[in-house]
């Protein structure tokens, strides 16, 4: 391949926007087996590869590139799975961009290559194909393991233990496996069946999932030492909603992104009356934060039919913190940016629905702990926006169910649970955790790379328990 | 799945369904509630909890029929089952040794109070305890609650059986003095009720049924402001203070979704739903 065409990356098709604005199909459509093919071509083999250093999970990128190449592409996905049994899921929502391709040498003089891409081709592939389950080798000494929360987290530590051979039982809350995979990231981005078929390729590797237990509620943490765990892993995520704690809030018409997602994605809102679960949407939808769930609520208001939809964020548009691609699907779509704005209340209508927003304009001011430049309020340039439906969406902490009912199990002031980095060990002996509930709201990647560690730190945890006997 | 084992029809489109759970039977309390969902479609509906059966693994909850998930309920029968129960959800009512408490229970939430009543009674407390209804016809548990009340009186809406309205508690209150007092019913019975019990600083613990989806904390769409402080229902209660619960905001965000729900139950009793009609 000549230099300059090994600059150019593959382009993958996208769904043409006047269209999608008004279906939850998948945005992104994938490569056909040409385009990954030509993908992988570019790919330089390197003996020495960065891509995998930028990779929280460990995939051997240039492996599974190969057998692509190779065109055995069943293989590359297997490849994948031995480090990632999510593939498919992360080929589509991991900010590859910041990770594995941002150390990807051909980026220095081009488009480096579009790994997520290709791990979405592979996996695609192998699923269309019909998934086959490896054999397991067991483990000399094994456990009883509980993981809580059936997210990115708690499924890459059931998968990576149930592999080692020990005994496994995850238990969900809600009615169906995949936390935040399920309930958050809406059907364009993340298809809920693919999202099920990696659930059920992990039940198939033999772990027991219990959907409708909510730990914390129904047991606790000793309670399931008790009854025979020897480790329990809390994957519990960041579930609790944060509000503005502003003046009418609890309007009618003003959502919590977590109540507008669940009702869209989880409950199939956008199908209602087939689907039992109402989801109300007006006509001009102003959406507060600038994340990536932000744009998900805002993407997801335009398929509902919302005339007007907006992204009302504190500073400006170099510190959104959503992912760049999700910004520029957004734009594509016809969502409006006011940046540099801060609501300071919601104004009702009589029968108390929302139908104004009052809002003040900011400009940026010294950093602060973030590193990002402070907003700092405009005295006197209070306005109003005329809006009849409010998504708030400024992030989520942990749920405090668990910790509220575990005697020693330690949390920041945040209440995110304390942990050993390097084995996912939480203060109390046997308790594990990892995820959004350690971090505090992040990505995908970064959860399943804290599962990984955990389940190493569980496996050694339970040789020491169980082999010392 | 989970099993209906049981279904009695207690009043006029209000039944009691008994469902296999058993896990959830044995760590059951007093005012917590399940989340149901019949089917894949379905919704997920908060149903307070009225009772277990430890021996036969069942979980007891009253409904009456006014939704579309609740029509639907209704025509199962023993023997089907349903999708998912998730439960016990939310915190257990207060249930301690307080002295003598007033309870009082307005239609199908007389089947949980009942089960908050045993409880109380089984603590020593003495018990005064009104059944009420719309009529005489939407009673439900009115033997069983005068079985466990030192105390009992009924009241309806429309005077068909006993006392008419519940003006009456004001005397009741200025005649006697209660150390607590529990009210479950809808949420315009709550307000009334505790408008009454306001004068004596009596501290009325009410069960909050409001808007959920997922019941444990992720959605807020139950928020309640409590004490001028917003609070979620499913993790906070759903037993609250009366006296501190902001309860226009509560009934303005109770008719939220009544045009979207009126509309599910049209199309269900216009084509039955998608469930065989028993």
């Amino acid at each position: 391949m000549d230099k300059e065409k090994r600059k150019h990356g593959i382009e993958m098709d996208k769904q043409n926007v006047l269209e999608r604005i008004h279906n939850f199909y998948e945005v992104a459509l994938g490569y056909n087996e040409e385009q990954a093919l030509a993908e992988a071509e570019r790919c330089l083999q390197c003996p020495n590869p960065r891509c995998v250093t930028g990779c929280p999970v460990e995939v051997p990128i240039p492996d599974f590139i190969k057998l692509l190449k190779e065109k055995d592409y069943v293989a590359a996905s297997l490849k994948i799975k031995e480090k990632n049994s999510l593939p498919a899921v992360c080929g589509r929502v991991c900010p590859q961009e910041n990770q594995c391709q941002a150390m990807c040498v051909l980026g220095k003089m081009g488009d480096p290559i579009s790994i997520g891409r290709l791990e979405r081709f592979a996996s695609d592939f192998e699923r269309n194909k019909g998934v086959q389950i490896p054999e397991l080798e067991k483990a000399a000494v094994t456990g009883k393991v509980a993981i809580v929360g059936s997210g990115p987290a708690g499924l890459t530590v059931a998968a990576d233990l149930v592999k080692m051979g020990h005994e496994v039982v995850m238990f969900e809350s809600l009615h169906l496996a995949g936390g935040v995979l399920m309930y958050g990231i809406p059907e364009f981005r993340l298809p809920k069946e693919i999202v099920q078929s990696e659930v059920s390729y992990i039940k198939q590797l033999g772990v027991d999932v219990k959907t409708n237990y909510t730990i914390g509620r129904i047991y606790t943490i000793d309670e399931l030492f008790a009854d025979g765990f020897d480790a329990i892993f809390v994957g519990s995520g960041a579930g609790l909603p944060n509000f503005m704690r502003i003046e009418g809030e609890n309007l009618g018409g003003v959502y919590s992104a977590n109540e507008f997602l669940i009702r869209v994605n989880l409950m199939k809102g956008y199908l209602f009356p087939e689907y039992d679960t109402p989801i109300r949407i007006g006509k001009k939808v102003a959406v507060i934060g600038g994340g990536n769930v932000a744009m998900d609520s805002a993407r997801c208001s335009l398929r509902l039919g919302a005339d007007e939809v907006y992204i009302v964020y504190r500073r400006s548009k170099e510190e959104l913190p959503a992912r760049a691609e999700e910004v520029e699907n957004a734009e594509e779509e016809g969502v409006i940016f006011r940046l540099l704005n801060n609501p300071t209340k919601f104004i009702g209508d009589e029968s108390g629905w929302v139908n104004a927003m009052e809002c003040i304009k900011m400009e940026l001011g010294e950093p602060d702990a973030s590193g990002r430049r402070r907003p700092v309020p405009i005295k006197g340039s209070e306005f109003t926006m005329d809006v009849d439906t409010v998504i708030i969406a400024i992030g989520q902490t942990p749920n405090p169910l668990i910790q509220r009912t575990t005697e020693g199990l330690e949390t920041t002031r945040h209440g995110t649970i304390i942990v050993n980095e390097e084995t996912g060990a939480a203060t109390k002996d046997g308790v594990f955790a990892g995820g959004d509930v350690v971090s505090g709201a992040a990505t995908v990647i970064s959860a399943m790379g804290a599962g990984k560690t955990a389940a190493r730190g569980i496996h050694d945890y339970i040789q020491k328990k169980k082999g010392a006997k | 799945m989970y099993k209906i084992v049981t279904k009695k029809e207690l009043a006029p489109n209000i039944y009691l369904i008994e469902i296999a759970a058993a896990d959830v039977a044995k760590k059951s309390n007093p005012g917590r509630f399940v989340i149901i969902r019949l089917d894949e479609k379905g919704e997920r509906v908060p149903l307070t909890i009225a009772g277990v059966d430890l021996n036969k693994g069942t979980v007891a909850t009253a409904f009456h029929a006014v939704g579309r998930t609740t029509k639907k309920l209704a025509k199962m029968k023993a023997g089907d089952s349903i999708t998912d129960l998730s439960g016990p959800l939310g915190n257990p009512a207060e249930v301690g040794k307080f002295g003598k408490v007033l309870l009082v229970g307005g239609g199908v939430w007389c089947a949980p109070l009942h089960y908050v009543a045993q409880a109380l009674r089984k603590n020593g407390n003495k018990l005064v305890v009104v059944a009420a209804g719309r009529t005489e016809n939407d009673m439900v548990y009115v033997s069983e609650l005068k079985a466990v009340a030192d105390d009992f009186c009924v009241a309806t809406d429309d005077g068909s059986k006993g006392n008419e309205g519940l003006d009456f508690l004001a005397d009741v209150l200025k005649a006697q003095k209660f150390d607590h007092a529990v009210v479950m019913g809808p949420v315009s019975m709550l307000k009334k009720v505790v408008d009454l019990t306001r004068p004596y600083g009596l501290k009325t613990m009410v069960t909050l049924a409001s808007l959920m989806v997922d019941g444990t904390g992720m959605c807020g769409a139950c928020r309640v402001t409590v004490g001028g402080v917003t609070k979620f229902a499913c993790m906070d209660g759903p037993e609250f203070n009366g006296l501190d619960v902001d309860f226009d905001e509560l009934i303005s965000r109770q008719r939220l979704y009544l045009p979207e729900e009126r509309m599910a139950s049209m199309i269900h009793d216009k084509l039955g739903g998608g469930v065989k009609r028993g």
